[in-house]
């Protein structure tokens, strides 16, 4: 292997990825907008928001204002009251389960309607119950509160969108890009060349973790100004975890590139593996509670143990030490993507 | 040793043994076997389908032959093969975002015997559009750059697959000038091509290829006083020159 040629490899590679706007502005912006505006819509808040139903109400859309419906449940956190002009409106919502429950305005007895295959109309609708209950109803229970710093909902997805921004860019510009330039013969001419195959693979794979790295501690200073988030852990232990897993992810996409000329074939079998990667790794949510089967699966994808180590350092304080077993086998997968996309590279079929 | 016997025991630069390449039922190339001599500038003609970019290709290790040997100075091509070969392919895109200068930086980087760049520049006529982007250059302009890149490593054997495809007149002239100045320094060249004027331009040797095989070769002259004496009537030929040798070897037949 010649050094040399690889940096030559590795600089052009670079170059095209600098001086190409929109994918470099992409590439920044993309996670940066998802984070900002998630923080704005969510705050502290989670997803599993309740949204009521309130009928008849003059003007459709959030209600600000005190409507007949009972004030100890008007009162409660995290349930959305929204207006709705009518019955047959408000029937229709919440048959599409864009409201949880329905409830008319009015005196007692209060007359509502649920959709029985909403979950959160089951729970909304228990919310609605309870809030009728008589104060002294708590004296059977007695509240606890979790101790320690709050981990707002923007600290547990931010880990996720690094990550995913991560898969999407190690998948579509090593896989993508590679088949791309098999299509339009640049590897072939490549081939004409002493330059070998793991040296082009190798300055491909380099160019793509030192892009990947340098956009996320672009992205991570950008959004920590805005937003301030705590690392629990070490800084070190972070940027190793990242730095293991962007090569895991690079060397994934490597063996999506070391066949085929065809961009609409990779592209849907990108879309393949990156869009379960994508919900199945708890980019978004927790899979806790999932069937079990779920979880084996979301176990094969390197993401799923990326986010797990990164969150555990960022959110539980974990050390290096800590988080071995994802990092022994972001480890090992990366070593079989190796092999794998390394015995199948052709350059020009 | 008499002067003679001594160019008698040089082998060509490039020899060709029995060559065979198949495409599930299609033989593309069918036994082909040819010697090319060096410093000259060999063409290989033939219509489309002919076979001509298959046994380029192969000769050049982009793809493998089913059966047959290729032989570069006397031996079976070795690992370094590369290093000595200069390229020039039919369809080739070129890196994206990257200069003129800084694309054949990128290649000059890939080689260990390699020729000046400011030398490459104002051979292929580039110096004007070295700062340039790749995409923002024209069809001519393209055509220079891939041939510069082909001789970033001083090759002693030039491919050039139809080279001046899709130029205008002037373009094709220029890259004709240069490909003259580049024989001149001695080196042999390959050249495939669909304009027969280009190819009695440049050639001193040609192969007309036709469904996978060598059909006639031969120097043009040669070619043209062997097929070119009479027309099909018994009469002296209206156009003594290659392409009438080479409508009457492959036909007027539409091939695609």
């Amino acid at each position: 292997m010649r050094f040399k040629r690889l940096w030559a490899m590795f600089v052009a590679r670079n170059l095209e990825f600098f001086r190409d706007r929109s994918a470099f502005g992409w590439n920044f912006l993309f996670p940066f907008l998802l984070i900002v505006g998630f923080a704005i819509v969510f705050g502290g808040k989670t997803f599993s928001e309740y949204k009521a139903g309130v009928f008849p109400v003059d003007s459709p859309g959030g209600i600000h204002h005190r409507v007949e419906v009972p004030e100890s449940f008007q009162s409660m956190q995290y349930v959305e009251f929204v207006g709705v002009p009518s019955l047959e409106a408000g029937l229709r919502l919440l048959n599409q389960h864009k409201i949880h429950l329905l409830i008319q305005q009015g005196n007692p007895p209060f007359v509502y309607w649920i959709n029985e295959s909403s979950p959160k109309g089951y729970i909304l609708e228990k919310m609605l119950i309870a809030s009728l209950q008589p104060k002294d109803a708590g004296n059977l229970l007695n509240r606890q509160v979790v101790q320690g710093k709050e981990i707002r909902y923007i600290d547990w997805l931010f880990p996720g969108i690094l990550g995913m921004n991560m898969m999407f860019s190690a998948l579509w510009g090593v896989g993508y890009v590679v088949v791309r330039y098999r299509k339009n013969g640049v590897l072939k001419r490549l081939k004409a060349t002493p330059l070998t195959a793991v040296e082009y693979l190798a300055a491909q794979m380099l160019s793509r973790i030192f892009l990947l790295m340098f956009t996320l501690i672009v992205v991570w200073l950008g959004s920590d100004i805005l937003l301030s988030f705590d690392v629990a852990g070490s800084y070190f232990d972070l940027a190793v975890v990242f730095f293991v897993g962007c090569f895991s992810l690079t060397a994934m996409g490597l063996v999506l590139a070391s066949r085929g000329v065809s961009e609409e074939f990779t592209s849907g079998v990108l879309n393949f593996i990156s869009w379960p990667m994508m919900f199945l790794s708890e980019v978004w949510f927790s899979t806790e509670g999932a069937p079990q089967w779920v979880k084996w699966i979301a176990e094969t994808f390197p993401l799923t143990h990326l986010l797990i180590a990164v969150r555990k350092i960022m959110n539980d304080g974990a050390s290096l030490s800590d988080v071995m077993p994802q990092i022994a086998i972001l480890s090992a997968m990366t070593a079989i993507f190796l092999i794998i996309g390394a015995s199948f590279f052709s350059w020009n079929e | 040793m008499k002067p003679d016997t001594a160019q008698k025991t040089v082998p060509p630069l490039l020899e060709v043994r029995r060559l065979v390449k198949t495409y599930k039922s299609l033989t593309a190339v069918d036994d082909v076997s040819f010697a090319i001599p060096r410093g000259i500038c060999f063409g290989l003609l033939g219509p489309n389908g002919a076979g001509k970019t298959t046994t380029v290709e192969m000769m050049e290790g982009i793809i493998s032959a089913d059966s047959g040997e290729v032989y570069y100075k006397g031996a079976l091509r070795a690992a370094d093969f590369n290093e000595e070969i200069g390229i020039q392919f039919q369809h080739t895109e070129l890196l994206s975002y990257l200069t003129v200068r800084e694309t054949l930086q990128t290649f000059h980087k890939l080689y260990s015997r390699t020729e000046d760049i400011d030398v490459l520049l104002k051979t292929c006529n580039l110096l004007e559009i070295q700062k340039q982007y790749n995409d923002k250059i024209s069809g001519g302009q393209r055509q220079r750059l891939l041939l510069a890149l082909a001789l970033v490593n001083r090759p002693e054997l030039l491919f050039l697959d139809e080279p001046s495809t899709g130029l205008d007149p002037q373009a094709r002239r220029n890259l004709w000038d240069i490909v003259l100045n580049i024989k001149s320094q001695g080196k042999t060249i390959i050249l495939t091509t669909h304009y027969m004027r280009e190819a009695q331009t440049l050639c001193d040797e040609v192969a007309i290829m036709d469904h996978g095989c060598i059909i006639a070769r031969g120097t043009v002259p040669d070619l043209i006083g062997e097929y070119c004496s009479e027309d099909s009537n018994g009469g002296p030929c209206a156009e003594a020159n290659l392409e009438t040798v080479f409508i009457k070897l492959t036909g007027r037949q539409l091939r695609e």
